[in-house]
C-alpha cells in the first residue's frame, strides 16, 4: 500500500468492491483449514469436541475398568504399555499410579477444555448466535478461525505432555487443578511444563472467542433484535463470554506463576520461602469456579430453546430467565472458596461462602421452575431434542441439590475430595453440560447438516445413556457418604459393590454412545433431507426461517424483526 | 446464494493467518518447554522457540498489515469500525484482569507475612532466607517485607518512573488533539515524544532491576515484585512498539481526522499501562515497602 493518502470519505466509496469475494464456497484446503465462516467453524468445533470427547471418554473407561474391583488391576499394565512407546521397561508400581494421576488429569482437563467448552461455545455458539440475532457472521471472522485451530494445538501440546517424564512417571498428574507444590516442586520434568502451556493456548483461544461473541452480540442484532428480545440461548452465551473474559485471564497468571516456581526458582508458592500454596487454590478457583457456570450456561440457554420449541409456548418468564443467567454469572464469581473449605479458612470466611454459595440456588431454581412452567399446560411432543432436555432438568435438579449440601462448610469437611463430590460434579456436568450438548445436536444436527437424524435411534441412546450414567454416577453418592476417597486407584474391599455397579453403568452408557455414532453415521448417509423449519410451529427462532443447511452467508440482506 | 451483500458488516475471505499463527505458537511453546527441560530436551530449546516467535511476530505483521489494507480499501464501515473498539476495550479488561492475579499474589504476601529472616552474605554476594515458622519469635518475625529485606526507595526512581508515564500520557493526548485537528506535523511530534518517555521509562527500569536490593528466587518479596512489575514493563514495551508503529503510519499518512482507529487503540493501551503504573507505584513501591530499610 504505497498511495495511502485516502480520506474516510473514500474509504466508504469502495466498501461494496470486495462483497463478492466470498460469496460461493472456498476449495477443500481454503474451506476447512482457513475458514472465516461461522458455520464451517462450528462444525470444526463440533467434530474436535466428538474426537477429544471419545478420548476424554475412553479415559475415563479405563478409569471405570480398573475400578471395577479392588487392588490394582491393569494400571501396571497400562503404565508398562505406555512406558514402552517412549522407550521405556516394565512400570514399577509407583509409575501404575502416577499412571492413575495422569489418567485423571487427562480426563478432566480434556472434558472440560476439549470436549464441553469446544462444542457447546465454540460449536453450537458459532453456529447459532449469529443467526439467531439475524447476522451474516460474526463480529471478527478471522479472529474466530485462530480461537479454534489455537485449541487445537492445545489439545495436541497436552497429548504430548503424556509422552514426556512427569515426575514418577510419563505425563501430567496433577489433577487438572494442578495445585501447587505437587505441580511445582512434587513433578519434575517436562510433561506439567508442555499441560500449563497448553492451558496457556486454550485459555487465549478462548478469551479471543469471547471478545469476539460478546462484540458479535452487542452491535450485530438485526434491526428490532433488540437486547431483551433474543433468544435465552444467545443470553446465555453472552453472559459465558463475559465470565470468560474475565475469569481466564486470572488463571493465566495462575499458571505463569507455577512456571516461574518451576522454572526460575520463584517463590509464589514455595511456603519456606514465604510464598503460600493456598494462594494457587484461591487463584484456580477464582477461575474455576466461573468455569463451571461457563460449561453450563450455555447449556441452559440450549434447554430453554428446546423446552419452548416442543411445549409450543414462548419460554415462561423470559426476562426472569435472562437475568436468572446474569445473576448466576454474577455471583458465581464471589463463591470460590466453597472449593476450599478444608485449606484451614476462617469460620467467618467458611460461613460468607457458604451462604454466598447457597444464593446461586435461587436464580437457578428461577430456571428449573420457570423450563416446567413453559411445558405446564403446553402441546408438548416427546421428540429426542426434548426427551433430552427433560433429562437435563431431571439430572441437572439432582446434581444442583448435592451442591446445596456440598455447599455447607461444615458438612463439606466430612465431604470434600470423596466420591461424593465426583457424583456431584459429574450430575452437573456429564449429566447436565452433555445431556444439554445432546439435547442441542438431536435439535440443530438436521439444520446444520441437512439431514434428519434417526428418532428410535435417538430415543434408544436416549434411555442407554440416561439409565448408563444413572446407574454409573448415583452409586458415587453412598460411596462418598462411606468415605471413599476420590483420586485414588485403589479401596478398601468394602466399597466394591457400589463400584462394580458404576462400571456397569460405564457399559451402559457406552453402548448408548454407540447407538449415537450409528444414528449420526446413518442419518448422513442416508438420512432424509431436512426441511427449513422441521420442528414446526414451537420453532421461532431466525435459524428455523433459513434452509437446512443454511446458505454459505446468510441473511446478506438483514431480517427485521419484529 | 449468490447475490450481493446488503449490510455493512465485514465478510472476509479465507486467511491461512490463524492457522499460521497458532502453528508458531505452538512452536514457540514448546520450544520454551525444550528450554526449561534441556536434560530431556538437548540443548536446541532456544533455536526452536526463537523459530516459533518468529513465526508468532510474523504473524501479527501480516495479520495487521491485512487489517491496515482492509481499512484503506474501505471495510471498515462506521459499524465494523465500533467491533474493534468494542474488541480493544475487552482485550485491555482481560489484560486488567491478568494483572488482578499478580496483585493478588502481593496482597496476599504483605496481608499474611510469613516469618522469614534474610541476610546478605557480603563475600559470596547471595542472600540466606531462613523460615522462622515454629520456632521462637516468629510471632514478632511475620512482617512484610521480610526482617533484614532492604527495598527500593519509592521515592526516588519510581517517583521519577511515575512522572515520566503521566508526562507520556499527556503527550499521546496531545498527539491525538493534533490528529484530530488535521495537524500531521503535531501528531509525529507528540508520538515521538511519548515513544522516547516511553523508551526512558524501560530503560529506568531496566537499571533499577540492575541494582535491585533483593533477589528474585528463593523470596516471596522478589518474585512477586519482578513479576508484576516485569510484566508491567513488558506491556510498556509493547505499547511502545505500538505507538511507533502509529508512528510510522502517521508518517504515511494513514489517520485522517475522521478515522484513525489504530492510533486510538495505542492510546488507550497506553493509558492502560499507565495506570497499572499508579496501581503498581502506589501497592507495590509506597504501601509494600512501608517500614522496610530503604537501599540506598
Amino acid at each position: 500500500m504505497s498511495t495511502i493518502a485516502a480520506t474516510a470519505n473514500e474509504f466508504q466509496a469502495h466498501g461494496d468492491d470486495h462483497a463478492h469475494d466470498a460469496d460461493h464456497k472456498p476449495a477443500f484446503f481454503a474451506r476447512w483449514f482457513m475458514s472465516t465462516n461461522h458455520k464451517d467453524i462450528g462444525t470444526l468445533y463440533l467434530i474436535f469436541a466428538i474426537c477429544a470427547g471419545i478420548i476424554g471418554g475412553g479415559i475415563s473407561g479405563m478409569m471405570r475398568w480398573e475400578l471395577a474391583e479392588p487392588g490394582i488391576q491393569h494400571l501396571t499394565a497400562w503404565a508398562s504399555w505406555h512406558n514402552g512407546l517412549v522407550g521405556g521397561g516394565e512400570a514399577t508400581l509407583n509409575e501404575a499410579y502416577h499412571m492413575w494421576n495422569v489418567l485423571i488429569t487427562a480426563h478432566g482437563l480434556i472434558m472440560v477444555f476439549f470436549m464441553v467448552m469446544p462444542a457447546i461455545i465454540g460449536g453450537f455458539g458459532n453456529w447459532f448466535v449469529p443467526i439467531m440475532i439475524g447476522a451474516p457472521d460474526m463480529a471478527f471472522p478471522r479472529m474466530n478461525n485462530i480461537s479454534f485451530w489455537l485449541t487445537v494445538v492445545a489439545f495436541i501440546m497436552l497429548l504430548g505432555s503424556s509422552f514426556v517424564p512427569g515426575g514418577s512417571g510419563y505425563g501430567a498428574g496433577t489433577g487438572w487443578t494442578v495445585y501447587a507444590p505437587l505441580s511445582t516442586s512434587g513433578s519434575v520434568g517436562p510433561a506439567v511444563d508442555m499441560a500449563i502451556f497448553s492451558l496457556h493456548l486454550a485459555g487465549a483461544a478462548s478469551i479471543l472467542g469471547a471478545i469476539n461473541f460478546i462484540t458479535t452480540i452487542f452491535n450485530m442484532r438485526a434491526p428490532g433484535m433488540t437486547i431483551h428480545k433474543m433468544p435465552l440461548f444467545v443470553w446465555s452465551v453472552l453472559v459465558t463470554a463475559f465470565l470468560l473474559l474475565l475469569a481466564l485471564p486470572v488463571l493465566a497468571a495462575a499458571i505463569t506463576m507455577l512456571l516461574v516456581d518451576r522454572n526460575f526458582g520463584g517463590a509464589f508458592f514455595d511456603a519456606a520461602a514465604g510464598g503460600d500454596p493456598v494462594l494457587y487454590q484461591h487463584l484456580f478457583w477464582f477461575f474455576g469456579h466461573p468455569e463451571v457456570y461457563i460449561m453450563i450456561l450455555p447449556g441452559f440457554g440450549i434447554v430453554s430453546q428446546i423446552v419452548s420449541t416442543f411445549s409450543r409456548k414462548p419460554v415462561f418468564g423470559y426476562l426472569g430467565m435472562a437475568y436468572a443467567m446474569v445473576a448466576i454469572g454474577v455471583v458465581g464469581f464471589v463463591v470460590w472458596a466453597h472449593h476450599m473449605f478444608t485449606t484451614g479458612l476462617s469460620v467467618d470466611m467458611k460461613m460468607y461462602f457458604t451462604a454466598a454459595t447457597m444464593v446461586i440456588a435461587v436464580p437457578t431454581g428461577i430456571k428449573i421452575f420457570s423450563w416446567i412452567a413453559t411445558m405446564w399446560g403446553g402441546s408438548v411432543s416427546f421428540k429426542t431434542p426434548m426427551v433430552w432436555a427433560m433429562g437435563f432438568i431431571f439430572m441437572f435438579t439432582v446434581g444442583g441439590v448435592t451442591g446445596v449440601v456440598l455447599a455447607n462448610g461444615g458438612l463439606d469437611d466430612n465431604l470434600h475430595d470423596t466420591y461424593y463430590v465426583v457424583a456431584h460434579f459429574h450430575y452437573v456436568l456429564s449429566l447436565g453440560a452433555v445431556f444439554s450438548l445432546f439435547a442441542g445436536f438431536y435439535y440443530w444436527f438436521g439444520k446444520m447438516s441437512g439431514r434428519h437424524l434417526n428418532e428410535f435411534l435417538g430415543h434408544l441412546h436416549f434411555w442407554l445413556f440416561f439409565i448408563g450414567v444413572n446407574v454409573l454416577f448415583f452409586p458415587m453418592h453412598f460411596l462418598g457418604n462411606q468415605g471413599m476417597p476420590r483420586r485414588i486407584p485403589d479401596y478398601n474391599a468394602a466399597f466394591a459393590y457400589w463400584n462394580q455397579i458404576a462400571s456397569y453403568g460405564y457399559v451402559i452408557m457406552g453402548v448408548g454412545v454407540l447407538v449415537f455414532f450409528a444414528n449420526v453415521f446413518w442419518s448422513l448417509l442416508a438420512g432424509r433431507k431436512a426441511e427449513g423449519n422441521y420442528w414446526g410451529e414451537g420453532a421461532t427462532t431466525l435459524e428455523w426461517t433459513l434452509s437446512s443447511p443454511p446458505p454459505f452467508h446468510q441473511f446478506e440482506t438483514l431480517p427485521v424483526v419484529k | 446464494m449468490a447475490g450481493a451483500k446488503n449490510h455493512d458488516y465485514h465478510i472476509l475471505p479465507p486467511s491461512i493467518t490463524p492457522l499460521l499463527g497458532s502453528v508458531t505458537a505452538f512452536i514457540m511453546f514448546f520450544g520454551l518447554v525444550m528450554m526449561f527441560q534441556p536434560k530431556v530436551f538437548g540443548t536446541y530449546g532456544s533455536l526452536v522457540f526463537g523459530a516459533g516467535l518468529i513465526g508468532v511476530l510474523y504473524t501479527f505483521w501480516t495479520w495487521w498489515s491485512d487489517v491496515i489494507n482492509e481499512a484503506h480499501a474501505g471495510d471498515h464501515t462506521p459499524v465494523v469500525q465500533l467491533h474493534l473498539r468494542y474488541g480493544m476495550i475487552m482485550f485491555i479488561a482481560s489484560e486488567v484482569m491478568f494483572f488482578v492475579g499478580w496483585f493478588w499474589a502481593w496482597f496476599d504476601y504483605s496481608l499474611f507475612p510469613v516469618p522469614l529472616e534474610v541476610a546478605y552474605d557480603e563475600v559470596k554476594h547471595t542472600f540466606d532466607i531462613t523460615n522462622l515458622f515454629g520456632q521462637e519469635g516468629a510471632a514478632a518475625a511475620s512482617q512484610f517485607p521480610a526482617k533484614g529485606l532492604e527495598v527500593f526507595d519509592a521515592f526516588s526512581l519510581p517517583l521519577l518512573n511515575t512522572l515520566i508515564l503521566l508526562c507520556s500520557g499527556t503527550t499521546v493526548t496531545w498527539a491525538h488533539h493534533a490528529l484530530l485537528h488535521g495537524d500531521r506535523k503535531g501528531l509525529i511530534n507528540g508520538l515521538w515524544v511519548t515513544i522516547i518517555l516511553g523508551a526512558i521509562f524501560s530503560c529506568v527500569q531496566a537499571y533499577e532491576y540492575s541494582i535491585a536490593p533483593f533477589p528474585f528466587a528463593g523470596l516471596n518479596y522478589g518474585t512477586a515484585f519482578f513479576m508484576a512489575t516485569g510484566f508491567h514493563g513488558f506491556h510498556v514495551i509493547v505499547g511502545t512498539i505500538f505507538l511507533a508503529v502509529c508512528l510510522g503510519r502517521a508518517y504515511k499518512g494513514h489517520f485522517t481526522p475522521q478515522q484513525h482507529f489504530g492510533f486510538e487503540a495505542a492510546a488507550w493501551y497506553w493509558h492502560f499501562v499507565d495506570v497499572v503504573w499508579l496501581f503498581l507505584f502506589v501497592v507495590v513501591y509506597v504501601w509494600g515497602g512501608w517500614g522496610a530499610p530503604v537501599h540506598s
